[in-house]
């Protein structure tokens, strides 16, 4: 492109542009009027108008993890800037590539207390991977290119920039995208041959071997969960995946353990107990994976794919770390086993299968399936059955609801699923299935809902209506905030404080009041007709599971406690010894 | 954190290469106080005015995978070009100015100057009842001459924290 005068607001859209950005979530005001009329002079530029800045980064989320694109999000100074905090935090802790354009008080004015202005570079420092505050028109476009290159390489996460109204007013030149790089961030994705190699030998002498996942191999991009799936059925050795791996590896394969961590398998968290050689790819040894530090994994030899090396001995010491994009790992690792042809302990592996198979066989998710009220988990499995077959995607709220759908919807592939895993942000799931639903307009997306949770964020049923979006808000509504409520049974003496959520909505009627439809199932029978019906709908549909407001999420792998001292069911009393220890832990 | 052998607290003198763009601080201290990390002493100016680039120089202390830990956050902040852990590459000079201010009069007066003289400060400031000493050397040594001015009359201590740089030829 050649050199063009134009506003700053025009840089702006056309840097967006360039950057093969067609959607923006946002929400206009004063600083950012400059870009809402120039957006409104061009129709190469799509607009989703949120209700709440919130949604509009958790839109953007949404839409980046089930595209495998950056998000971009566009709010006005002041408190449009401070309403991204919370999303922009959620994006940071999930590695999710988010591009946050807020408007900012003229340069001028900026540190005289001016009306609608907010420090925004530095309220959003430390929830952010990088931010800018622009001074000059003539700065627009180069920030607005880096911000995008640091927003998705390395390990992507959330760039604000912020815009001063006279720099989107005054003119300037565009500058087209640049190709050199940048002077100071390049982060490395090519591991050493080395340590994969090393890594290659520690597996190939492995008896007790187990890979555990993550959301690197995600973020990766799908060529990295099919090398991923390659490398596992190549070498037989079981996989197990966090939270946020879900749908890296298929869960149909029986090499498959399922989710691993304070709610995961007991076959995975026994497997991370008892293995002799961890494979880590793209996770990050989170709390509420390891539990208790000095007891994890304690005879295991640990090979540590992260592309972030501050990930890398953070809380777990690993005797191979390898600092690379998970795909190019992956792939130098089969490589290097195709090469090494290792001759595996047979033997041992199927001493460790029959383990794993034995604890298999203890089916930590059975639940009672004669009850005369909906079980949460049967709803989430009928769901499930229902979907098989189509091109669905989940997200979550934040508690048991959301931990039941990571153990009962089976992924399998990568994309599909939207959760908030390191913030746990309660409101994020409705927003974000409305960002899934613009990538993805012809898809099944579904919100598996918490009442309490979808009440933060409610008003984006607005959106919903407005732009048609074929929305399923899947509320399994136990009246409570379940997972404290559970904690407060099993920690604090069953003293229920503020837990139940009383003056909850008639949420058919909400649906209605949002031109949605509103369906509802209070008895097991009515589970599938309503499953059914909603699905039929092709408009955005409410359905409120009226579930056991007692039903708690097992297993469970108290804070603090190690992972063979998990949880199995109701009477399951826990020895752990860090009982005391662990009540101080979130 | 894990093993036993690695709890004992070290002290590290790290070297940072940043872009001096707005905000640069704000960054590399707002890491150190969210994440719990120490800072003992840490300076900051211009070194290379043509390219914009400043040198930060940070003593902290932690265990060694805390110590690790830092040096990857630090890494991971975008206008940062480069990390140096000076203690552990080899030998490297650190000094420290202090400027000193002491009040008194008769022997006490005396006496620091004869000590000024044996640390080799130099007298910046001189009133008839006063001195300011300028003093540079490690910080052991201006910790030294510091505990000595105490009962001749200190009244304020100014000290710039530490800047370093490895020995011998080659560049960081
Ligand atoms: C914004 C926010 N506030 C508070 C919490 C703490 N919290 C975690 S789970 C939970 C309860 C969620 O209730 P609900 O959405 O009904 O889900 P359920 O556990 O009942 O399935 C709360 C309050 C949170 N995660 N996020
Ligand atoms: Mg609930």
């Amino acid at each position: 492109m050649s050199s063009v005068e134009m506003t700053g607001a025009e840089i702006v859209l056309s840097a967006l542009r360039d950057q093969d950005v067609d959607v923006v979530f946002g929400y206009p005001g004063g600083a950012v009027l400059p870009i809402y009329d120039a957006l409104f002079k061009r129709n190469d530029l799509r607009h989703i108008l949120v209700r709440h800045e919130q949604g509009a980064v958790h839109a953007a989320e949404g839409y980046a993890r089930s595209s495998g694109r950056v998000g971009v999000v566009l709010v006005t100074s002041g408190p449009g800037a401070t309403n991204t905090v919370t999303g922009l935090t959620d994006a940071l802790m999930d590695s999710v590539p988010v591009v946050c354009l807020t408007g900012q008080v003229p340069t001028h004015l900026i540190g005289n207390d001016a009306f609608q202005e907010a420090d925004t570079t530095g309220i959003t420092r430390s929830c952010t991977k990088h931010n800018y505050l622009v001074k000059s028109v003539h700065e627009v476009a180069r920030v607005i290119h880096e911000a995008f290159y640091v927003a998705k390489s390395g390990r992507p996460g959330p760039v604000v920039v912020d815009l001063p109204k006279d720099v989107l007013m005054a003119k300037g030149t565009y500058a087209a995208k640049p190709t050199s790089i940048h002077r100071s961030y390049r982060p490395r994705t090519k591991p050493d041959a080395d340590a994969i190699e090393r890594a290659a030998r520690l597996m190939a002498a492995a008896k007790r071997p187990i890979f555990y996942a993550g959301g690197g191999v995600i973020n990766s991009g799908p060529r990295a969960a099919r090398l991923l799936t390659r490398l596992v059925r190549m070498t037989g050795f079981p996989c197990t995946l966090t939270l946020m791996g879900l749908g890296a590896f298929p869960r149909s394969d029986p090499l498959c353990l399922g989710m691993l961590g304070m709610h995961g398998m007991y076959e995975a968290n026994l497997a991370m107990h008892g293995c002799d050689v961890l494979i880590n790819v793209g996770a990050r040894f989170d709390d509420r994976v390891t539990g208790r530090l000095r007891d994890f994994s304690p005879g295991s030899k640990k090979i540590h794919i992260d592309i972030d090396p501050s990930s890398i001995n953070k809380n777990v010491a690993v005797e191979v770390p390898i600092v690379a994009d998970a795909g190019e790992a992956l792939d130098a690792l089969i490589k290097a086993w195709r090469r090494l042809k290792p001759e595996v302990d047979r033997k041992a592996l199927e001493r460790w299968w029959a383990e794993i198979n034995k604890w298999r066989k203890r089916d930590c998710l059975r639940f009672d399936r004669g009850s005369k009220l909906i079980k949460p988990q049967l709803a989430i499995e009928r769901l499930y059955h229902h979907t098989r077959g189509r091109d669905v995607y989940i997200t979550t709220e934040v508690g048991q609801h959301q931990m039941w759908a990571a153990q009962f919807f089976r992924f399998e592939g990568p994309n599909h699923w939207m959760t908030s895993g390191g913030l746990g942000t309660m409101g994020y799931g409705l927003p974000a299935a409305i960002g899934v639903q613009i990538a993805h307009p012809e898809a099944l997306v579904i919100d598996i809902a918490g009442e309490s949770s979808v009440i933060m964020n409610i008003q984006e049923m607005s959106t919903v209506a407005q732009y048609r979006l074929p929305v399923k808000v899947f509320i399994v509504n136990n009246e409570y905030m379940g997972m404290v409520r559970q904690w407060q049974e099993l920690l604090h003496g069953g003293r229920y404080s503020e837990s139940y959520m009383a003056s909850l909505p008639d949420f058919v009627k909400l649906a209605e009041a949002f031109h949605a439809v509103g369906l509802r199932a209070t008895k097991p029978e009515e589970l599938d007709g309503v499953i059914a019906e909603m699905l039929a709908t092709d408009r955005p549909v409410i359905a409120d599971i009226v579930v056991d407001p007692a039903e708690n999420c097992f297993p469970m792998i108290p804070s603090g406690a190690a992972h063979n001292e998990m949880l199995l069911g109701p009477g399951d009393e826990s020895e752990s010894s860090g009982k005391e220890e662990g009540m101080v832990l979130v | 954190m894990a093993q036993d052998k690695n709890q004992e607290i070290e002290t590290h003198t790290v070297s940072v290469l940043v872009d001096n763009e707005a905000g640069v601080l704000a960054r590399v201290i707002g890491l150190f106080s969210g994440r719990g990390y120490n800072i003992e002493s840490l300076t900051v100016a211009e070194t290379d005015p043509k390219n914009r680039q400043s040198r930060i120089t940070i003593v902290t202390g932690g265990t060694p995978m805390v110590i690790e830990q830092i040096k990857a956050q630090l890494e991971r902040l975008v206008p940062v070009h480069k990390v140096n852990d000076l203690t552990m590459e080899g030998e490297y000079v650190a000094r420290e100015l202090a400027l000193i201010k002491v009040a008194g009069k008769g022997t006490k007066r005396v006496e620091s100057l004869r000590i000024a003289d044996i640390f080799r400060a130099r007298v910046v400031d001189s009133t008839n009842e006063s001195f300011i000493f300028e003093m540079t050397g490690s910080t052991d040594k201006l910790d030294a001459f510091i505990r000595l001015m105490e009962p001749l009359g200190l009244i304020d201590v100014c000290r710039t924290g530490i800047v370093a740089l490895p020995r011998g030829p080659k560049p960081f």
